[in-house]
């Protein structure tokens, strides 16, 4: 039997509307979870005061602050390494095996997934340069999970800087580096600025990297040898070891809400980026 | 310069300290044993690993199963149907979802998805099913962002061509566009099972993390990514390096499949 393609059209039609309609639905429905269910334990001593009897009580100011130190460190790291990458990529050299080879690097450091970030930062950071479980250890391990991303949005950002004005600071007699940092750098300001939310972004959300690395203590992180536990962490040890269901839901309602508007964040400057040139 | 040799160095560093500590036990006990063996006793002197393997595959086969044609119909739905408005809301949003923790996932995994199908389906729910289901739904906006990527670079004329000569939507979505948006379409699955495969935490909250090979849907299972992370904190001597074994054939796994990803995508630049 052989379907009218009119009633076809219109079948289909309706049936994709319903798969994106059920598709949006599901993931509104896990936002939508997280906020009713965790608000109602959200108060200010939950945010501002230490865990207790494991977190069954209390808050979760140590897990927040070690997540503030770990994200803030490794993007700090990262950051100029990152860019630095980007600027050799794309200011200082043509498209060679050199370039490929860097390339594929960037790409195959993207493609790893985080628990092998996890083991090799165990074996590497925590046992074999003895840092132990610490903020040094995850802050290292982190740096260079996200390495890649800030990379390649460096990439993309400086790629968009229009040439012509790299021109005009070259016939005022600036030099490469000058050119660089007072033309490129700035107009490409924004897009770089995605890439690194993005990548806190990541920091925050990373559990299997950073429970190897940083271990998972409760106590305030004060110095870069200290364990101490992201808010990632405390969500899965509470949620996994079914301390408290209560605890855990606020938890994930923090953790959701502080990675949405860092995303936010990042989204505005992107769009900022593209407006800026297009 | 210097810093442009920094993420080649780091992948270096990887692969000499995960193959470094991986390796030997391969030669120590024989490939052959850890890859194809059945029984995981590392304090006993068993490192088979082959119901992990298969374990990963099934249920990274399952999160496509469930999660590529919901996330492809939504892809085509926002590129095809939708106004501009709704797609200028839509893809942000989507990809704002994306960043979403692994950890949230799993836990709302083992609220609803487990109970329901221990009550409905029978068994433990901590099971396969219920692993693809959190996963099939976790790469949802991975998929749908860079199929709608590549459904949106396929040109204007081809759809107007093909509905000047009478073809319905339909039709021209399906004989033209798809087609045409193909490559594009295979890497987003790839890179969804790339997610699927290296997930963690997740995969513990709601696999149950039993020993064996998974012989139904509802069976309990262990993955290669969850193997390591229930048992690297207390691990020592030959179990550790079993582990950091584990890591290599997942690493081989993974970089296979990026390849695949890559090769397809270079062929669309190609043709």
């Amino acid at each position: 039997m052989r379907l009218n393609p009119r009633f076809t059209d219109k079948f289909v039609r309706a049936a994709l509307l319903f798969q994106a309609l059920f598709t949006v639905s599901i993931l509104v429905f896990i936002v939508f979870i997280v906020f009713v269910k965790g608000a109602a334990n959200i108060t200010p001593e939950f945010i501002f005061s230490y865990p207790e009897d494991m977190g069954r009580h209390g808050g979760i100011f140590p897990a927040i602050v070690g997540t503030v130190f770990l994200a803030v460190l490794s993007i700090a790291l990262a950051t100029p390494l990152g860019v630095g990458t980007a600027i050799y990529l794309t200011e200082y050299t043509k498209e060679s095996t050199l370039t490929r080879i860097i390339r594929f690097g960037v790409e195959s450091l993207a493609g790893i997934p985080s628990i092998i970030y996890g083991l090799f930062g165990f074996i590497f950071f925590v046992i074999k340069l003895k840092l132990g479980w610490s903020l040094i250890s995850g802050t290292l391990t982190i740096m260079i999970m996200v390495l890649p991303t800030i990379i390649r949005t460096a990439e993309e950002a400086i790629k968009s800087v229009p040439r012509n004005l790299r021109m005009v600071s070259f016939s005022l007699g600036a030099t490469k580096w000058e050119t660089v940092t007072k033309v490129v750098l700035p107009s490409a300001a924004p897009g770089i600025l995605t890439g690194i939310m993005l990548s806190v972004g990541r920091a925050v959300s990373e559990t299997a990297a950073v429970i190897f690395t940083m271990g998972s203590s409760l106590r305030l992180p004060t110095s870069l040898l200290d364990s101490g536990r992201t808010m990632a962490v405390h969500f899965y040890i509470l949620a996994r070891e079914g301390i408290s269901l209560e605890k855990a839901y606020a938890t994930a309602l923090v953790l959701v809400v502080s990675i949405l508007l860092i995303n936010i964040v990042a989204y505005y400057t992107m769009n900022k980026m593209i407006a800026r040139y297009n | 310069m210097v810093s442009a040799f920094s993420s080649l160095l780091f992948l270096f560093i990887i692969f000499a300290f995960i193959l470094g500590e991986g390796l030997p036990l391969f030669y120590k006990v024989g490939a052959g044993k850890i890859i194809f063996g059945f029984t995981w006793a590392p304090t006993k002197g068993f490192f088979g690993i082959f119901p992990m393997i298969i374990s990963s595959y099934m249920v990274t086969l399952g999160a496509l199963i469930f999660g590529a044609p919901l996330a492809l119909g939504c892809a085509t739905y926002l590129s095809e149907y939708a106004s501009r408005k709704m797609k200028m809301f839509l893809k942000p949003a989507l990809e704002l979802l994306a960043g979403i923790p692994s950890v949230v996932y799993g836990f709302l995994g083992v609220v609803y998805v487990v109970p329901l199908i221990r009550e409905y389906l029978g068994g433990p729910g901590f099971s396969i099913l219920a692993t693809s289901v959190v996963l099939g739904i976790m790469i949802l906006p991975t998929i749908i962002s860079i199929s709608f990527d590549s459904l949106m670079s396929v040109p204007q004329t081809y759809r107007e061509a093909s509905v000047a000569m009478g073809a319905t939507k339909w039709q021209t979505i399906y004989k033209v566009v798809l087609p045409a948006a193909q490559s594009g379409i295979l890497a987003s699955f790839i890179l969804g099972m790339g997610r699927a495969v290296g997930e963690t935490m997740a995969v513990i909250m709601v696999a149950g993390n039993a020993l064996r090979i998974p012989m139904s849907l509802l069976d309990p299972l262990r993955t290669l990514t969850s193997n390591i992370a229930l048992e690297l904190a207390y691990a020592a001597g030959d179990h550790r390096s079993a582990l950091f074994s584990t890591g290599v054939v997942l690493l081989i796994i993974i970089m296979l499949l990026n390849f695949i990803a890559n090769f397809w995508v270079k062929r669309k630049v190609a043709g």
